[in-house]
């Protein structure tokens, strides 16, 4: 599958490889909407365990997307993970797997990493009204919206 | 009627339809799932907007749902959640892998033993140990008694929100029973603590087999009993059959998982498609169902109930002996690398992606939560149906919102 997918999009795929059993593809952003839309319909992973991110702070593009993704038939997982910066996009999967919706939507309520073509990107967890996106690494563990906390909840700070 | 009241006759139509602003139209969201759509009435302007929880007994827990209603009839929801959110991600991302250990319990607290064997697994598989044998066997004892617990409160309270009553009092009884083994065991009920990475801190106590083996005898006669309560009863197979229907295709698209996948009919239960633990070693059915409405999702619940009985009765008698802790380091500093690893929870799939950057803390922790993936099944479920469905569907989808909101 692999070879097939690599001869189709040639350096497109930037990386794939397996670690400790698990296979991963790490590929250019630019073509990971028609990858994924690939895997469902050409290799029958026909379901989206997880969508989320990491953020790395020293890399130029701080953030790896990670789709997490699994065959019924084949039994199989893999991983499909792409980079964004900060302030980029990444494209949606809601379009190609519905449980994607309030994935993408936690991730950019997370990371604020928006998704190009989500029906209703908002945030899920945390208050519409919230500033901040508290898995990034450069916020803290016990920082909060101080200002949303006191004009919402009436009291001077949740700690 | 008295001069002061206002006579609904003179009022014009369009004045009823002032609360018609749901910020998102539920067609365009999910329209590619082809729903039923539901049958316009002539009063189909008389949108209303009604606002169920966060504080509804209804809701286990704080849960709050948008209902968008003409008269009785369920024209859309929205789920409104985060009102449980710990930043449980982002506080793994501040401990040593053993300090996080017993945070996860806390995510589905009713089910606090499996959140734990799936964490100890996954940071296993990064450090490359296994646990010994008789460390896997004690953990699939303890998961399945979990999951039997699991069962029992979702058949409870589920059964209670429907209106039968009687059944919570017997589920809790002998739910009691599972939770005294825990307390025996660990010395905690609910958020049990009970593994360790690299195996179990505890060995099992003097007449643990004894206890379980008695446990074993004493629970089928009980679940024969809910299922007398309700099986065949009357009331029960009108509130549940044909009620929250989810195809197999949209189950799939929408990612759920656990017995609310297999209701729709799709034979898949990670503890025979990616075995862990020990499930290998054990024979044990998946139950199915055939429509995917409520009343499917409750037998198969009930027949995972029997068939974990069967698991623990085979790891019991074939129990081995031996150590029950692998060599772990005491400072863990697992190799730079990623790992996803996911074990079949009560709820479903519970999946941990661990990133490792060497250091002795996880670079980040993403746990994939199967209640929260399944809640959002409930729009496609309840669309068309009545209030009263909301409150079956909701309870069917057995969430814990401690774990939707992490």
């Amino acid at each position: 599958m692999i070879g097939k997918l690599k001869g189709q999009y040639g350096s497109g795929i930037r990386e794939a490889n397996s670690y400790l059993g698990q296979n991963y593809m790490v590929v250019e952003p630019s073509i990971v909407s028609e990858l994924l839309q690939i895997l469902r319909d050409r290799e029958q992973f026909d379901y989206c365990v997880d969508v989320t991110a990491v953020h790395y702070p020293d890399r130029e593009k701080q953030f790896e997307v990670i789709w997490i993704l699994y065959s019924f038939p084949r039994n199989e997982r893999i991983r499909v993970k792409t980079m964004v910066a900060d302030g980029e996009s990444a494209p949606s999967a809601v379009s190609i797997w519905a449980t994607a919706n309030w994935l993408e939507r936690e991730v950019y309520d997370m990371f604020g990493i928006r998704f190009d073509g989500h029906p209703d990107l908002k945030r899920i967890l945390l208050p519409d009204g919230w500033k901040g996106h508290p898995l990034r690494k450069d916020y803290g563990i016990i920082q909060q919206d101080q200002e949303w906390v006191q004009a919402n909840l009436g009291i001077e700070s949740g700690q | 009627m008295g001069a002061g009241q206002p006579r609904d006759r003179e009022r014009p139509m369009t004045d009823r339809t002032t609360t018609d602003q749901m910020t998102t139209d539920p067609d365009t969201r999910l329209s590619h799932l082809e729903l039923n759509q539901p049958d316009k009435t002539f009063l189909d302007s008389n949108e209303l907007i009604i606002n169920m929880g966060p504080q509804h007994p209804a809701t286990h827990g704080v849960l709050r749902v948008i209902l968008k209603l003409d008269g009785e009839k369920v024209l859309g929801t929205e789920c409104v959640i985060g009102y449980l959110h710990r930043g449980v991600e982002k506080i793994a991302e501040n401990r040593t892998y053993t300090m996080f250990n017993p945070y996860v319990d806390r995510m589905d607290y009713v089910a606090a033993v499996s959140n734990g064997l799936g964490y100890c697994e996954a940071v296993e598989k990064l450090l490359n140990i296994e646990a010994p044998p008789r460390a896997k066997y004690i953990r699939v004892i303890l998961t399945e008694l979990n999951r039997l617990a699991s069962h029992q409160l979702w058949l409870g309270t589920h059964a209670l929100d429907i209106g039968a009553m009687t059944p919570l009092f017997y589920t809790f009884r002998d739910r009691e029973e599972i939770l005294k083994i825990f307390e025996k065991y660990c010395g905690a009920r609910l958020t049990t603590h009970a593994f360790r990475i690299g195996g179990c801190q505890y060995e099992t106590y003097e007449g643990f087999e004894r206890d379980v083996t008695k446990f074993l005898d004493f629970v089928p006669p009980k679940i024969d009993e809910y299922e007398e309560l309700l099986t065949t009863n009357r009331i029960w197979l009108e509130r549940t059959k044909g009620v929250g229907v989810i195809s197999r295709a949209d189950a799939i698209a929408l990612g759920v998982t656990g017995p609310v996948l297999r209701a729709s009919g799709v034979k898949w239960d990670l503890r025979k498609a990616q075995p862990y633990a020990a499930y290998a070693d054990f024979d044990f059915e998946i139950p199915i169902g055939v429509n995917g409405d409520t009343y499917d999702r409750y037998t198969v619940r009930m027949e995972e109930m029997r068939q974990s009985l069967r698991i623990i009765r085979q790891a019991v008698e074939r129990i081995p002996e031996g150590p029950i802790m692998a060599k772990v380091a005491k400072v863990m500093k697992p190799p730079v690398g990623e790992i996803y690893h996911s074990i079949e929870a009560p709820k479903g799939e519970l999946g941990y992606f661990i990133v490792s950057d060497g250091s002795t803390q996880p670079y980040r922790v993403r746990v994939r939560p199967p209640s929260f993936v399944n809640l959002q099944a409930l729009e496609v479920m309840v669309r068309g149906a009545l209030v009263a469905d909301v409150i079956a569907v909701i309870g069917t989808l057995d969430i814990v919102l401690g774990e939707v909101d992490r």
